[in-house]
């Protein structure tokens, strides 16, 4: 019998403890002939560390919340064979059903192998579909590829949802010997973290789909553009791709087959900006990330002005398994409109956060409420922020809304590239659209005064609002100037900037309105507009408060009512925090 | 501009290898700054003008592209370099509290580098650990589901640690 432990060790797995785990893990079953191993992340990230207990190559038992303390305890149960001393380890049967109620084609892997054994890719089907593809008996010619894509309905997954097909077609078309596939894994959208997930638990994946796509479109140079600030994805992808030209998928006359096509990783250096395609080969190309004019396109005038294709890490994930299954199978999944699954981080106040891969087609409700458990500390849902500084905010009474590109964007939202982040009424929705215009604000390239002076204007309105200097007009100020930044930007970036301000003002105009007629946040979270009061009834005099205030703004005797002076209170919220006998309010 | 003083002066030769490899790349220039920011911990101006000159270019195309990008610096940074998490799962999960306790405790602004050299702050855009939030990085290690008392009791430890030595 063959028994091997599984640590996880994604970015979150490692934060939480994984790498102490491990290395406690290791002294202790040296020379036990059970094997320990690493793989990515599964996506229960509120689960971190997880550990999976492997015999024969099935899952004997999930434990999850390890701490390095643990270690002897566990290795103990797997030595003797005897788990109940870790039976209080292991994941509930509600936490289990987060995973069983998804349908996983991107992340299909993710969590299951060892991202740093092309061995371990193998074995769970990886490089299937570009041997397939490229066998001399029944292989398949770029066109069929194509075809075959074209019948899945992929659509890019980055954001935007255009159909992958007819990028790849363009591509194809364009006349050139010299054309290039791209990875845009620049992933900035703050909130969304799937593809670097999906890099650090399964790069083979993604190799191959590029593969798959550089074959498709005749290209002989395939590029990732991945995140300075994803270190281990980097490190990972970089071995990955030292695996696959060893085994003979990278490099020269690939299989046998003639086709040949290299690999490279282009650092990015932090600019949101770059999400967008042009601005991302203007960034390949060694400049400034300021997007080009639109036509040409990328497929026609891309990387050094010749035919290239892009698209982001979720989207080339589903391509081999589309390749295997065949377009019908992914076509079968989801709705008219959009085909296939979608993967979601799910963040915020949510009870189960993590990553979510699901058929086009469910509801929000499903996914926030069935997968993610709900509100975590007892709080009430009031929004849930999709698409991230393009996209808006979707209130609790459009909880039902199918999951969708065509649904979404109806809300005012986007489908975007998957962020999921939900609130709940201690968040305040005018702060939210602030905090989304200092972002777009500071990240505008500058190109067009539009989005440069545009998102500034916005921004300092905004902040006006939530610092109670809010004046009469500002709201329909703001919509004038949504209006002018959306038709005036050229990129992305600045067409959808003013989507949080909109969105937030068609559902939350009321808070917009308390901010500014009655100086009142309520959410209770915009310090300028609080104001802290001790009820004397409740007050025992016991002059804690006082003491803690920072600013000695509290005043009064001992065994008397206290009293907080509103001119020099600095809105800290210490005397509440203090109170032992709940006297102090806020409002 | 250039600084004349012998003191202040970078090692230009450290940066030598990765000219050698790149100056003559089309679309290299990221990359080049990459690498000196890693040798130099920052990009000091003489460095700037080195790599314009080596690569053909101009100082001001140089500067016009590193400022574009936020990974790089201008000024030598501490020690401990700390990347507070400001994504938005971050932000609805209180990052701006964790902000005020790093400022409380280190006297330091977003941007800027204690006194000692040890510790500079910087408040970021998405680490992409959003189930964690919040979130901070300091150099290379990841902290996560932080509140002001902890992210105290991380500081301390790493002053104690360097008080030690």
């Amino acid at each position: 019998m063959s028994i091997r432990i599984a640590v996880g060790k994604g970015s979150c797995g490692i934060a939480a403890g994984a790498g102490k785990l491990s290395e406690a893990l290791a002294p202790l079953l040296e020379g036990t002939g059970i094997t320990l191993g690493t793989v990515g992340c599964i996506g229960m990230c509120w689960l971190e560390p997880i550990v999976d207990i492997y015999e024969n190559g099935l899952l004997k038992a999930r434990l999850v919340q390890v701490q390095p303390e643990q270690a002897p305890m566990i290795a103990e149960a797997v030595r003797t064979g005897d788990f109940s001393v870790i039976e209080p380890l292991r994941i509930t049967k509600e936490d289990s059903a987060f995973l069983t109620q998804q349908t996983r084609i991107a992340l299909r892997n993710c969590g299951i192998i060892d991202p740093d054994s092309i061995g371990s890719a193998l074995e769970a089907g990886g490089y299937q579909a570009i041997g397939k593809i490229l066998s001399k008996e029944n292989g398949m010619s770029p066109e069929d590829v194509i075809e075959c894509i074209k019948v899945s309905g992929l659509a890019g997954r980055g954001g935007a949802g255009f159909p992958t097909w007819f990028k790849w077609n363009a591509a194809r078309q364009s006349p050139g010997d010299e054309k290039y596939l791209i990875c845009n894994a620049d992933e900035g959208d703050p909130g969304a973290f799937m593809d670097r997930a999906v890099i650090e638990s399964d790069p083979h994946t993604l190799i191959e789909g590029m593969l798959i796509g550089a074959y498709a479109i005749g290209a002989k140079e395939a590029i990732v553009y991945v995140r300075a600030e994803y270190p281990l994805a980097i490190k990972r992808l970089e071995h990955a791709i030292a695996e696959a030209r060893d085994a003979g998928y990278i490099g020269q006359n690939i299989l046998g087959s003639g086709f040949s096509c290299e690999f490279r990783i282009k650092a990015g250096a932090g600019a949101f900006v770059c999400g967008e395609e042009t601005a991302l080969i203007e960034s390949l190309q060694g400049q400034r990330g300021m997007p080009r004019l639109k036509p040409p396109f990328p497929a026609a005038a891309g990387y050094w002005y010749k035919p290239s294709n892009i698209n982001n890490v979720e989207t080339y994930a589903n391509v081999a398994w589309i390749i295997n299954n065949g377009g019908e199978a992914f076509a079968a999944m989801g709705t008219e409109d959009s085909k296939g699954t979608k993967v979601f981080a799910l963040t915020g106040k949510i009870r189960r956060g993590g990553l979510v891969e699901i058929p086009m087609g469910m509801t929000l409700r499903q996914v926030i409420f069935d997968i993610g458990g709900g509100i975590r500390d007892g709080g009430t849902f009031k929004a849930v922020q999709m698409g991230g500084p393009s996209g808006g905010c979707i209130p609790a009474s459009l909880l039902d809304t199918v999951i969708d590109y065509k649904k979404l964007a109806a809300t005012g939202a986007i489908m975007g590239s998957g962020g999921m982040v939900v609130m709940d009424d201690s968040t305040c929705m005018v702060g939210m659209a602030k905090f989304f215009l200092d972002f777009t604000a500071k990240e505008s390239c500058g190109k067009c005064v539009h989005c440069r002076i545009g998102t500034k204007r916005l921004q300092e309105i905004l902040t006006r609002i939530v610092e109670g200097k809010g004046k009469e007009g500002d709201i329909e100020l703001l919509e004038e100037l949504c209006n002018a930044v959306r038709d005036g930007a050229l990129c992305g970036l600045g067409q959808t900037a003013p989507n949080p301000v909109l969105s937030t003002l068609r559902y939350f105009r009321d808070e917009f309105e308390a901010h500014i007629n009655e100086k009142r946040c309520p959410a209770h979270t915009c310090t300028d507009l609080l104001h802290y009061h001790i009820d004397a009834e409740k007050c025992r005099g016991c002059t804690a408060c006082a003491r803690k205030c920072p600013v000695y703004a509290i005043s009064g005797v001992v065994k008397g009512p206290h009293e907080i002076d509103q001119n020099s209170c600095i809105r800290c919220g210490q005397c509440m925090a203090t109170c032992k006998f709940g006297a102090v309010s806020v409002d | 501009m250039q600084c004349q003083c012998a003191a202040n002066r970078s090692d230009l030769s450290l940066l030598e290898p990765v000219l050698a490899e790149y100056a003559d790349v089309k679309g290299s220039l990221i990359t080049i700054l990459q690498h000196a920011q890693e040798i130099y911990g920052y990009l000091p101006t003489d460095v700037i003008y080195h790599i314009a000159e080596k690569t053909g270019s101009t100082p001001a195309r140089v500067l016009g592209v590193a400022t574009f990008y936020t990974q790089f610096r201008f000024q030598p940074v501490g020690k401990y370099l700390i990347m507070l998490c400001d994504g938005t799962a971050c932000h609805v999960n209180g990052s701006s509290r964790i902000a005020a306790a790093v400022r409380e405790y280190l006297h330091v602004e977003n941007g800027g580098t204690t006194e000692d050299g040890l510790f500079s702050f910087s408040i970021v855009a998405c680490l992409g650990c959003c189930s964690l939030s919040p979130v901070m990085m300091i150099n290379e290690d990841t902290y996560g589901s932080l509140t002001p008392a902890k992210v105290l009791e991380i500081l301390k430890e790493i002053r104690a640690k360097e008080a030690a030595k």
